[in-house]
């Protein structure tokens, strides 16, 4: 065997080198380096207007500067984030650069050496004169396995990645036993990030021990919470550790095809993949001979069509198959007979993605990582009522309080924590008593919530409960694939049933039959949809049953939310006579001026969408919410 | 459908697909993608399409409406000129996108999913578009508007009017020239 490993190995050294050499090249020129952040988040928030304007202010200075597409570092509020590195500093990091900061920098940072601290995010490196990032709560506590290289290498730049250590775990790989690299896999404790966190390797080995001799890997990047974004940040920013994954994943199960299953909504992942594999053929990594070994491997994107329930991996193949994403009973298992009837590993990203470092630094290391019975990291894009929302990777185990609170820095404006609402529409919401729990598969599972996608979203005191159980309520239902009577018609009846709740036309006994129905619903659906689907209900039910009481008791909303229930007036005591901020910004012309000259709410009109809370200037802050809405004084509208 | 305008441009949309058609093999496999792909060259699933599209892969027409209509990708209509996108991902739900959502409708005079009869404006609502800290988020076209209020959906509706009469006007003068 010895004669075959070292020319494998001395291949890669060779490339490895090579791609160091052109990366060397190209940043040795002591030019200043300015990295934009350009996955779908930064171009949200208007990266593409802030490159252009950097390159319209260098061409107008005749600055010489490079000018690199990067990733995302998961700092969502701090869009469009750009990291400067100009020879004689340290490497800078930028956020919300607006195109007048990009002409602002270029001409005080790359001109005169003034690097407008006001602007500042942070040093990304220890230094003397910029408080460097990793000082911050927000990437101290970041444990970053996954998404090492993410928001630091231009996606798009096979180099990059291979400069950076990239492909090494599959050449060391392919220099292994492919029951080796299973066991490795299994040893790390690597479990399915897609949310149900089955061992890893367990899968790897049930596919390896078919008889079958064709086999596929799939990997899923069918996201489809509508609140998780970590699976298309991860495709855009660093499509190769994936594909690198994956392609261990083929030579650990025997597979000679692998396919990428990317939600078609995200394009710009579908293109970065679609590159990226492309690349990897030019580079001898896919084919015929994977990096020069008898390995062969074959990789193709399928683009999914907007199916939450394609996730599931039976109902993935139905997709690729070319039917409706129907779930099919297991067993058997995908592993056993899965796409076209053959053994099929389905992997998510994240997943896969830990897989390289795994084999890289070995099953001990991954093991330090996390807790005992879930090692390695956790990502969540922790949104909704925080300071700092985004992608943040944490070691498992870390509590929820760290989370929300450390960092990201809680919810605004001194409101007070409520309820985080993990895993999405299968996820459950936990109040202030569970911050403490620590995150993992496990704990979460146990408080009611689960890992599931890993959306988190933050409620303050002005989120309704029973409203955000409603929301998730409506998304299953109509992602309900109809299969199952209970989750096709049982959902419907608990969504109508909130409705009702919500407008204030909830009944005695309502409460019950929710309870009973989502028990049902669990207990009568094949797949994880229709068993998890009732999770929002049966968890707010748990923890927040007041709140529900209060909607059907008293028709009355305490967090103010629900429209029906809630009512706005203005404090004549308040206004301001003569002033009409609000009369503009109403979008119905609900406001009218009263006989004494101040304005008033014509609650017919009104549509309750809270501009004129924001329009009335904060001395006079006459508008007022209340629920129930008869609470609301009633003004006649004078005639004219 | 009669109270649609034919546009120019699907004149020539079936000798389109019909061409495009032949470099998919006749296999189910290939359904999804096909139909990805006249959705992507022509925005929409025309019946004539779907015609085609069954005679290629000898599959009953009903067939392939039952695997069309499952997923959510696939628009049955044509859109509108200017399409709008609401995001109701849980973020954007929680600061009150569907406030957004319904100040669209009403200045449109249409419902989500629907076009306005003039086909200058599409409307649809979208399960988050992945720039949660801007929420609540609606994408116009390519562009995506951030911190989203009733006020600037008629702001941002009056741009477009605004342009539109521009183009009206240049045109006028440019015939009487």
């Amino acid at each position: 065997m010895k004669t075959d490993q070292e020319p494998l190995a001395a291949r890669f050294a060779r490339l490895e080198d090579e791609c160091r050499k052109r990366v060397q090249a190209k940043t040795s020129s002591h030019v200043p380096v300015i990295s934009i952040g350009m996955a779908t988040c930064g171009l949200a928030a208007g990266a593409q207007e802030t490159k252009t304007a950097f390159e319209d202010i260098l061409r107008e200075k005749g600055i010489v500067a490079r000018i690199e597409n990067v990733g995302c570092l998961g700092h969502c509020y701090a869009e469009p984030l750009v990291i400067i590195e100009n020879p004689g500093f340290p490497p800078i990091a930028y956020h919300e650069v607006t195109p007048g900061k990009a002409r602002a920098l270029v001409r005080a940072f790359l001109e005169d050496g003034d690097p407008l601290f006001e602007y500042v995010l942070g040093a990304m490196e220890e230094n003397e004169l910029i408080p460097a990032v990793n000082d911050f709560p927000r990437f101290q506590l970041e444990k970053r396995v996954v998404m090492e290289l993410s928001g630091t290498i231009d996606p798009a730049d096979l180099d990059a990645y291979i400069a950076a250590g990239g492909y090494g775990a599959l050449a060391k790989a392919l220099d292994l036993q492919p029951e080796e690299v299973t066991r490795l896999v299994l040893e790390s404790g690597l479990r399915g990030r897609g949310g149900a966190g089955f061992p890893t390797g367990l899968k790897w080995q049930g596919a390896r021990s078919s008889h079958q001799k064709e086999r596929y890997v799939i990997c899923n990047a069918d996201e489809g919470d509508p609140g998780a974004y970590m699976d298309r940040t991860i495709l855009e920013s660093n499509p190769h550790q994936v594909l690198e994954g994956l392609a261990i994943c083929a030579y650990a199960v025997g597979a000679s095809r692998a396919i990428i299953y990317v939600r078609a909504e995200y394009p710009l992942a579908v293109s970065m993949m679609s590159k990226a594999i492309v690349q990897a053929k030019d580079y001898g990594i896919l084919g015929d001979s994977v990096l020069g070994s008898p390995f062969q491997l074959e990789g193709t994107v399928f683009q999914g069509s907007g199916a939450f329930v394609c996730g599931e991996e039976t109902a993935l193949i139905q997709s690729i198959q070319g039917r409706r994403g129907m779930p099919q009973h297991r067993p058997p298992y995908p592993v056993q007979s899965g796409l076209w009837g053959k053994p099929t590993v389905i992997n998510n990203v994240k997943t896969l993605a830990s897989v390289p470092p795994i084999v890289k630094r070995g099953s001990d290391w991954y093991r330090s990582v996390g807790s005992v019975r879930s090692p390695g990291t956790a990502i969540f894009s922790v949104v909704g009522k925080v300071i700092h929302p985004g992608l943040v990777e944490i070691p498992m185990g870390t509590s929820l309080r760290t989370l929300i609170f450390n960092i990201c820095g809680g919810p605004p404006r001194q409101k007070a924590f409520k309820a985080v609402q993990i895993g999405g529409p299968s996820g459950g919401c936990l109040p202030e008593s569970f911050l403490d729990t620590p995150v993992d598969f496990d704990s979460l599972t146990q408080a009611g919530a689960m890992m599931g996608s890993g959306g988190m979203v933050v409620m303050d005191e002005d989120s309704c409960m029973v409203n955000v159980a409603r929301y998730f309520l409506e998304f299953t239902q109509k992602e309900s694939c109809g299969k199952c009577t209970f989750c096709r018609i049982g959902t419907r009846h608990l969504l109508n049933i909130l409705d009702r709740i919500t407008r204030g036309e909830g009944a005695e006994g309502d409460l019950e039959t929710l309870e009973v129905l989502s028990l049902d619903i669990k207990e009568g659906s094949l797949c994880g949809l229709g068993k998890t689907a009732p999770n929002p209900i049966l968890t707010s039910l748990l923890y927040f049953r007041d709140e529900y009481e209060a909607h059907i008791r008293e028709k009355r909303c305490p967090a103010l939310m629900c429209r029906t229930l809630t009512a706005f007036y203005i404090d004549l005591d308040r206004c301001a006579r003569g002033c009409d901020a609000c009369v503009g910004s109403c979008p119905v012309e609900a406001i009218f001026t009263t006989k004494g000259r101040k304005k008033a709410v014509d609650q017919n009109l009104c549509v309750k969408c809270g501009e004129c809370v924001a329009a009335c200037p904060a001395e006079y802050d006459a508008v007022r919410k209340v629920s129930p809405p008869d609470r609301a004084p009633i003004i006649e509208r004078p005639e004219d | 459908m009669n109270d649609v305008a034919k546009l120019p441009e699907e004149e020539g949309m079936l000798e389109d697909i019909v061409g495009q058609l032949m470099e998919f093999p006749k296999s189910r496999d290939s359904l999804i993608p096909v139909l990805q792909m006249i959705q992507h060259r022509h925005s929409y699933l025309s019946p004539q399409a779907i015609e085609s599209v069954a005679a290629h892969l000898q599959l009953s027409i009903s067939e392939i409406y039952g695997v069309a209509t499952f997923y959510n990708q696939f628009r049955f209509h044509p859109p509108g000129k200017h399409q709008i996108k609401v995001c109701l991902g849980t973020a954007c739900h929680v600061v009150g996108g569907d406030i957004i959502l319904e100040n669209f409708e009403r200045k449109l005079g249409i419902r989500d999913g629907e076009t306005t009869p003039d086909r200058e404006f599409g409307l649809e609502r979208v399960a988050c578009v992945g720039c949660c800290a801007l929420a609540p988020v609606a994408v116009v076209d390519e562009t995506t508007h951030g911190h989203m209020a009733p006020s600037k959906v008629e702001g941002l509706l009056l741009g477009f009017q605004i342009m539109k009469d521009q183009a009206e006007r240049e045109n006028r003068t440019r015939d009487e020239n």
